[in-house]
């Protein structure tokens, strides 16, 4: 099976019903998606399939052979990425951080696709979990990279 | 006055009893593993001999905290290694440290890189103990950090004194270098590195006046604030190891139960990637090549589980339930035994004009924390016994990994990486963390291995935070004061339960926030009545203060309300002599636009009223106000003030934001969370069956940082026992509701 990964093609051999989030942190060896909960609760594994955010740990390899897969990993190489990266280190948003890749992920998502949004656009975006409680630095990052 | 030993105290003294007595110096390797920590390989290091020679010259009696080498090292281009007696775990230790070191030592904190520190008698700086938590780091290691930076710097100047053949009071310091004003001439830190090593540490090297600070009581960012929005922030679920298998488990269903005959073994067997299948100590487990496959044959295995022996320990009752365990605490009676004692509260309940009663309790409840447990172990061919794991604690999970695999313990190399998440789940609880399994598989296995409880395993296995009931009687007087209050906290603490009490006296971890409170009531008497818990229980994020300041300060409105008083103006009175709490009091007021209970309309046309608590928790001391309205039976919390006194400070960015993390927590637990037990076994195994507290419902947070100069206290904890009573409060107030059994969500809420 062929992924593109990152725009990069990538061969892998895992079963066709494993979770794109094992390919991808077990066989490829990009650890920065994460796993929190495996069962499409938390979001700590958010990554974009075509350009939609999209929780991996539940999503079967197989349906996106072919689409373009987006990791936190290449979040340096996208001009929206970048921006909520910057936005995220000046409000100073993560704590320990673990679900925070998933965070910047769907902040860049959502921006990506409604680069002005609303106070209702960020609450229906940015629905995963933080055990650490950074809710109100992240919507304060993500508006700030919105008028970035 | 029979007032107990502070909380923190004891708690601290517990674990140090804990502790082993000698304590091996195992200095000798360094986190090599993966990419991430290869980047912390320096050139030209401080110390300048190998740690174990260094450790062995000095006999390894130095004072904790005092042999600078063991510390710090300072590489060519002037980056510094601190090698933090605490992990990071999202509080903010590591950069606190480094602000702390760094005042002194005269280098941006920005400069370090800080990395938890092996097991080593040098890191035993908790007063002559380690541990990361109980929101002791930073005031407990405070002075030590300061005068190790202050020796390093002092070995500095020493080294370009002589270099540069001059006194050395003609030197001086700027960040990062030695500077000769006389001549002109500097010395970078990386290029002395090397000679200041070499030379003994100091006694009593300068410290800067406080005056002076450029970064302690400074919002200094964080040190890992990129690499944690990048990805790049490397957790022990992320590591590898060379050769290594991954494994997962399927744990018995109950504690006791063991592992007997395998239905479909062979298939399972033969399920893609698989390596082999285990019978471990109450679990079977799968290695495979990758983890995926090996929790997918791990969760098909078919497993006859054997029923405990009768004289089993630890064993999870078939018949357990979370609903007979609240009724067997209502059901144990006092008098218990004492916590506190002030006046005759018999006596002048006896004698009260009117008296109030009520019974508050508050569910198990789970850690959460995102990054579910792991453990890597390698067996090296010396017989030494590599092992990356989450914890809190290094030299305990060393002594007991060291036993688990047969081993002395400076055989045992514990690597312990930044945790994703804490809250107290990574200490040392029975048949809670993955790492004395993972030993066994390497073992089995002869190669690396890497296990991962899934989120499912986690639930079944993880430490809760224990059920409790509190009984209150209250005595108001003729002028409308209260003049006695009688409590019983019935449950037990983890400290008891993992560190033991004496027999007769009350665990202090089941009674702080009941005992210990401030106000000026003149007859008092409270008391713990002992109930164990089958469930395995251990510390959650303020301890027991997470449920008993909720059940005391909620019953205080209940009391102001008997008396006919307004529960803040009624806390103001008996905080009248003192002055630190009024002031945070009156503080916290303030901040939130003056004092109004409620219920009134909000400017969106809702319903609104306020409630307020206080509390006392881990030498910080909290004031705490929620505004809340109710929308279709639920309520919404709009906004949290809280005003904080730690004494004082080191980083008010960072107390900023575990006061919002702790009051996320606080919130989380009074709306929604409850572990719920049934037939013994947990209900709940992913966060759809146990919800926590989602984006939508965090409320604003306010918070002011009153620094009145008492001692440090902590931070990480002292934000969250305010939040469920002052929740609470605001509900009676705008519904006439008096919830005393948490979460909210068990009971619909209808407007007044
Ligand atoms: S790990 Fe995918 S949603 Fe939690
Ligand atoms: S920062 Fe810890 S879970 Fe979000």
């Amino acid at each position: 099976m062929e992924l593109i990964i990152n725009g990069t093609p990538r061969r892998v051999n895992s079963e066709a019903d494993t979770p794109l989030l094992w390919v991808i942190r077990d066989e490829l060896g990009l650890t920065g998606t994460k796993y929190g909960c495996g069962a499409a609760q938390c979001g700590a594994c958010t990554v974009l399939v075509d350009g939609q955010p999209t929780r991996s740990c539940v999503t079967p390899v197989e349906s996106v052979a072919g689409l373009p897969v987006t990791t936190i990993e290449a979040i340096g190489e996208d001009p929206v990425g970048r921006r909520v990266v910057e936005a995220w280190v000046a409000a100073q948003v993560p704590q320990c951080g673990y679900c925070q890749s998933g965070q910047v992920m769907a902040a860049t998502a959502l921006l990506k696709q409604t680069p002005r949004p609303t106070e209702e656009d960020i609450a229906a975006a940015m629905t995963n979990l933080c055990r650490c409680g950074t809710y109100n630095a992240i919507a304060a990052a993500t508006r700030q990279a919105a008028q970035g | 006055m029979d007032a107990i030993t502070p909380p923190a105290l004891v708690e601290a003294l517990a674990l140090r009893d804990a502790l082993p007595a000698d304590r091996p110096l195992n200095l000798s390797r360094r986190g090599l593993l993966g990419a991430s920590l290869g980047a912390l390989v320096l050139g030209v290091a401080l110390r300048g001999a190998p740690a174990r020679a260094q450790a062995a010259a000095a006999g390894g009696a130095a004072k904790p905290g005092t042999r600078v080498p063991a510390f710090l090292e300072i590489r060519p281009d002037g980056a510094i290694l601190l090698r933090s007696p605490f992990v990071e775990g999202g509080q903010g230790v590591s950069t606190a440290m480094a602000q702390i070191v760094g005042e002194e030592l005269d280098a941006d904190p920005a400069r370090f890189v800080v990395e938890c520190a092996p097991p080593g008698a040098d890191y035993m700086v908790v007063n002559g103990r380690r541990l990361t938590g109980g929101s002791f780091s930073v005031r407990s290691s405070y002075a030590t950090m300061r005068q190790l930076g202050a020796s390093a710097r002092r070995m500095l100047l020493q080294a370009a004194a002589t270099r540069l053949g001059v006194p050395l009071d003609s030197l001086s310091t700027e960040p990062g270098r030695v500077v000769h004003a006389g001549s002109g001439r500097t010395l970078d830190y990386g290029a002395l590195a090397a000679e200041a090593a070499a030379l003994p540490v100091p006694d009593g090297a300068p410290l800067r006046a406080e005056a002076d600070f450029r970064y302690i009581g400074k919002p200094v960012a964080r040190l890992d604030a990129r690499e944690k929005s990048t990805g790049k922030a490397v957790y022990a679920i992320d590591l590898a190891v060379e050769g290594m298998l991954q494994a997962a488990v399927q744990h018995a269903p109950r504690l006791g139960c063991e592992p007997g005959a395998i239905a479909n073994e062979a298939a399972v067997k033969a399920m893609p990637g698989v390596h082999s299948i285990h019978r471990l100590p109450g679990a079977v487990a799968v290695v495979a090549d990758r983890w995926w496959r090996a929790r997918r044959a791990a969760e098909t295995l078919e497993v006859a589980w054997s029923e405990p022996a009768a004289d089993a320990r630890n064993v999870m009752p078939a018949d357990f339930s979370s609903d007979g365990m609240r009724a067997a605490l209502a059901a144990a009676s006092g008098p218990g035994n004492t916590a506190e004692t002030v006046g005759d509260a018999a006596t002048a309940l006896k004698g009260a004009a009117r008296t109030v009663e009520a019974s508050y309790d508050a569910p198990y409840l789970a850690h959460g924390q995102l990054e579910p447990p792991s453990a890597i172990a390698r067996w090296n061919a010396d017989g030494t016994l590599d092992l990356w794991l989450p914890n809190q604690a290094p030299e305990m999970f060393q002594r007991v990994a060291a036993q688990v695999a047969g081993i002395a313990p400076e055989k045992v190399n514990i690597h312990s990486p930044m945790l994703g998440g804490f809250f107290g789940r990574h200490f040392l609880y029975d048949a809670a963390s993955p790492f004395p399994q993972a030993i066994q598989l390497a073992k089995a296995v002869g190669r690396p291995v890497k296990l991962i409880w899934s989120r499912e395993e986690e639930f079944l296995r993880d430490a809760l935070r224990p059920m409790g009931l509190a009984r209150f009687r209250a005595g108001i007087g003729a002028d409308g004061l209260p003049v006695a209050l009688e409590a019983e906290a019935v449950g037990e603490g983890p400290i008891g339960r993992w560190f033991g009490t004496k027999p007769g006296a009350a665990d202090p971890s089941a009674v702080e926030g009941i005992s210990g409170k401030p106000y000026a009531i003149p007859n008092r008497q409270v008391a713990h009545v002992p109930l164990r818990n089958p469930a395995v229980i251990g510390f959650w994020r303020s301890v027991g203060h997470s449920m008993n300041d909720f059940f005391y300060e909620a019953f205080f409105d209940e009391m102001a309300d008997a008396a006919g008083q307004d529960p803040y103006a009624l806390r103001l009175r008996l905080l009248a002599e003192k002055p630190r709490h009024k002031a945070l009091l009156e503080a916290v007021g303030a901040l939130s636009g003056g004092w109004k209970r409620g219920p009134y309309e909000a400017a969106d046309g809702t319903r609104r009223a306020r409630g307020v608590a206080m509390a006392s928790p881990f030498g910080s001391e909290v004031a705490t106000i929620a505004e809340v309205s109710l929308k279709e039976g639920e309520v919404v919390v709009h906004d949290v003030w809280v005003a904080i006194d730690p004494g004082r400070i080191v980083n008010p960015a960072i107390i900023e934001a575990q006061v919002n993390s702790a009051v996320a927590l606080g919130l989380s637990s009074a709306l929604l969370e409850e572990v719920v037990y049934a037939d013994g076994a947990p209900q709940a195994r992913n966060f759809d069956g146990y919800p926590i507290l989602p984006p939508d419902r965090m409320p604003r947070v306010h918070v002011r940082i009153v620094e009145s100069g008492a001692p440090m206290g902590g931070i990480g904890e002292p934000g969250l026992p305010g939040v469920p009573p002052a929740v609470v409060n605001a509900v009676a107030a705008l519904t006439g509701q008096r919830i005393r059994s948490l979460p909210l969500s068990k009971t619909r809420l209808g407007a007044a």
